[in-house]
């Protein structure tokens, strides 16, 4: 049986497969067995069976996401999916490598989502420097509406589906799937106050599903092998395969879908190839940069959402970042602040004030010109910018390499003010 | 205000050409409303213009009959919108933490002693704009940068070189 469905027709040396080569390789094959007979509600069961929880970052169960969308006769007749490829979080590098690998995968899942919530139109929110994802896509759309797999009575089952690729202009907190709807409706990119959640009331008004690229694309694997098969694939308590990434000073990075489950230490090891000759792991950011430091003691952790958030951090897009100890920690930090308080979309006091007060002040401890008083003021922002002080999870995102970091690496915070300049700069 | 802005804002619009409207009605055809084709048309016209002048913008606001402050709101938010003349090559710096680690302010400083720019600045020949851009997205290949639409991954100072010189031999 297949055990990697997100990866196993990527092959970077070539290009995508074209439409004939995805079908003979199961392609389509989903919408086949839903045209034989499955209505909305069985795939949308389906889809809880599996487990599915959304490779976005937040870890939500797509099932449960996608049974707030209302059905039945009175719900409303137009109704939205919307596909979030705005893939910018810091270290992420995973919604490429599907788009650019294997962009029907994402389209026949597309098919899938939006026969389940019944949504005749759905939009590709693309990054727009993936210049090659967006040809890819554009090519596998056209290929795809001249088999019939989308556009009218698709496989004549009376559903009916247009794909738009929308590519955006830049501005991380797109990513945010409010702030997104916004910036596809041609407004600046600010969050939005929920509720009402997107489900009820999303793009133009109208009930939206937003789901990240890989949730996306495993669903066809789900629907054509089955519930069963997708509970086999994991190692560990959460379903299904995961695309794991690994970035900075190890042998060989690199992007690897694995099961779900796998101990961290086999990843960095058999995979990353282990640490660069001469540096040892400080620690490291277990998927993208809004996640807590976690250090060489949590090795054996397995990658599971739960798992992971047991020991304080997440597990979020799961591409890691790798601190060496040859790299000052609160330089990265401070290119973590830097970044955060360039995307903040200056809604909001905490983060539009906040962040680029953090910001500065790591450029005085990089400067040699830090003091106590700079880092008791870094403390109380993890507060000020936490969970439930801002109108989104970008500043809270910023808040956990902040917190965690000020914690595990103390000494390197008060040895940039004592000796009054970076101590990892020869 | 300003005697600069109150200039801008009085400014004629431009009229579009006919490329432009082209392909400006085709993303009428994809979204329900024309709000949200504002965008879409500062990108188009950036195409072909290669940025967004006050006079384009105001002729896209014309064309659309979208307020012209809203357009000018969305067009300075995102930052591939271009309201100030670029070089004939942009080039988008990753200077994210994945390409910090790998050393990307090293490869940053060599761009500034090459051809003698900093963010926001354009080389004295119009060849290069110099931009930082949120991760890109490539960081087992980091550091990494675009020149135009192409992504160039494991710089060194000599691949920039490199770089350079093919898109100047151009």
């Amino acid at each position: 049986m297949v055990s990697n469905p997100l990866t196993k027709n990527i092959d970077m040396s070539r290009g995508p497969l074209d439409i004939a080569g995805y079908e003979s390789a199961d392609g389509y094959q989903s919408l086949k067995t839903i045209a034989k007979g499955l209505n909305s509600v069985d795939v949308l069961q389906q889809v809880k069976d599996s487990g599915l929880k959304g490779r976005g970052g937040a870890g939500f169960p797509t099932g449960l996401k996608w049974s707030f969308v209302p059905s039945g006769d009175g719900a409303p007749v137009q109704k939205y999916l919307v596909v979030n490829a705005d893939e910018m979080e810091p270290g992420t590098f995973k919604d490429r490598l599907l788009m650019e690998g294997d962009p029907h995968l994402l389209i026949e899942g597309m098919v899938i989502a939006a026969f389940t919530i019944q949504a005749s139109k759905a939009y590709i929110f693309l990054r727009g420097e993936y210049v090659v994802a967006e040809k890819a896509l554009k090519h596998a759309i056209a290929e795809a509406e001249a088999k019939g797999y989308l556009g009218k009575d698709i496989l004549g089952t009376g559903f009916d589906l247009d794909i738009v690729v929308h590519t955006s202009a830049g501005r991380y907190i797109c990513g945010e799937e409010t702030a997104l709807l916004n910036a596809l409706e041609g407004k600046r990119a600010n969050p939005r106050a929920k509720p009402p959640f997107p489900q009820v009331s999303g793009l133009w008004g109208k009930p939206t599903i937003v789901n990240n690229v890989e949730t996306i694309c495993n669903l066809p694997g789900i629907i054509t092998y089955g519930v069963d098969w997708y509970h086999g694939l994991t190692k560990g308590s959460d379903h299904g395969t995961k695309l794991f990434g690994i970035s900075g000073k190890v042998k060989t990075p690199g992007c690897w879908e694995l099961p779900l489950g796998l101990p961290i230490r086999q990843v960095i090891e058999e995979y990353g190839g282990g640490m660069q000759d001469g540096l040892e792991l400080r620690a490291f950011l277990p998927g993208g940069g809004s996640t807590d430091f976690m250090l060489p003691e949590h090795l054996d952790i397995a990658l599971d959402y739960d798992e992971v958030a047991k020991v304080g951090s997440r597990l979020a897009t799961g591409t890691m970042i790798i601190l060496d100890d040859k790299t000052c920690p609160v330089g990265m930090i401070g290119n973590l602040m830097k970044f955060f308080a360039h995307e903040s979309c200056g809604f909001c006091t905490p983060c539009r004030d906040g962040l680029p007060w953090v910001d500065t002040i790591f450029r005085e401890l990089e400067a040699g010109r830090g003091s106590e008083k700079d880092l008791q003021i870094l403390h109380e922002h993890v507060d000020y910018l936490g969970p439930g002080r801002t109108f989104c999870a970008l500043a809270p995102g910023a808040a956990a390499p902040l917190g965690s970091g000020l914690k595990i690496f103390k000494e390197d915070f008060e040895r940039h003010i004592s000796g009054k300049c970076c101590p990892y700069k020869k | 205000m300003t005697s600069e802005v109150i200039a801008s804002t009085s400014s004629k619009a431009r009229q579009l050409n006919a490329e432009e409207i082209a392909e400006i009605e085709h993303e009428m055809t994809l979204y329900p409303d024309k709000k949200a084709v504002g965008l879409e048309a500062l990108k188009i016209v950036q195409k072909h213009q290669g940025w967004v002048s006050d006079e384009s913008l105001l002729g896209i606001a014309k064309y659309l009959d979208l307020p012209a402050a809203d357009l000018e709101g969305v067009a300075t938010f995102f930052n591939l919108v271009f309201r100030q003349p670029v070089g004939d090559n942009v080039i988008l710096f990753c200077d994210s933490v994945s390409c910090w680690i790998m050393g990307c302010e090293n490869m940053k400083s060599h761009i500034k002693d090459t051809l003698g720019i900093d963010y926001g600045e354009t080389t004295e020949d119009g060849k290069f704009t110099l931009i930082p851009v949120p991760c890109l997205g490539d960081c087992d290949r980091a550091p990494v940068m675009m020149v135009g639409e192409e992504l160039h991954r494991n710089l060194t100072p000599d691949s920039i070189d490199e770089i350079v010189k093919n898109v100047r031999s151009k």
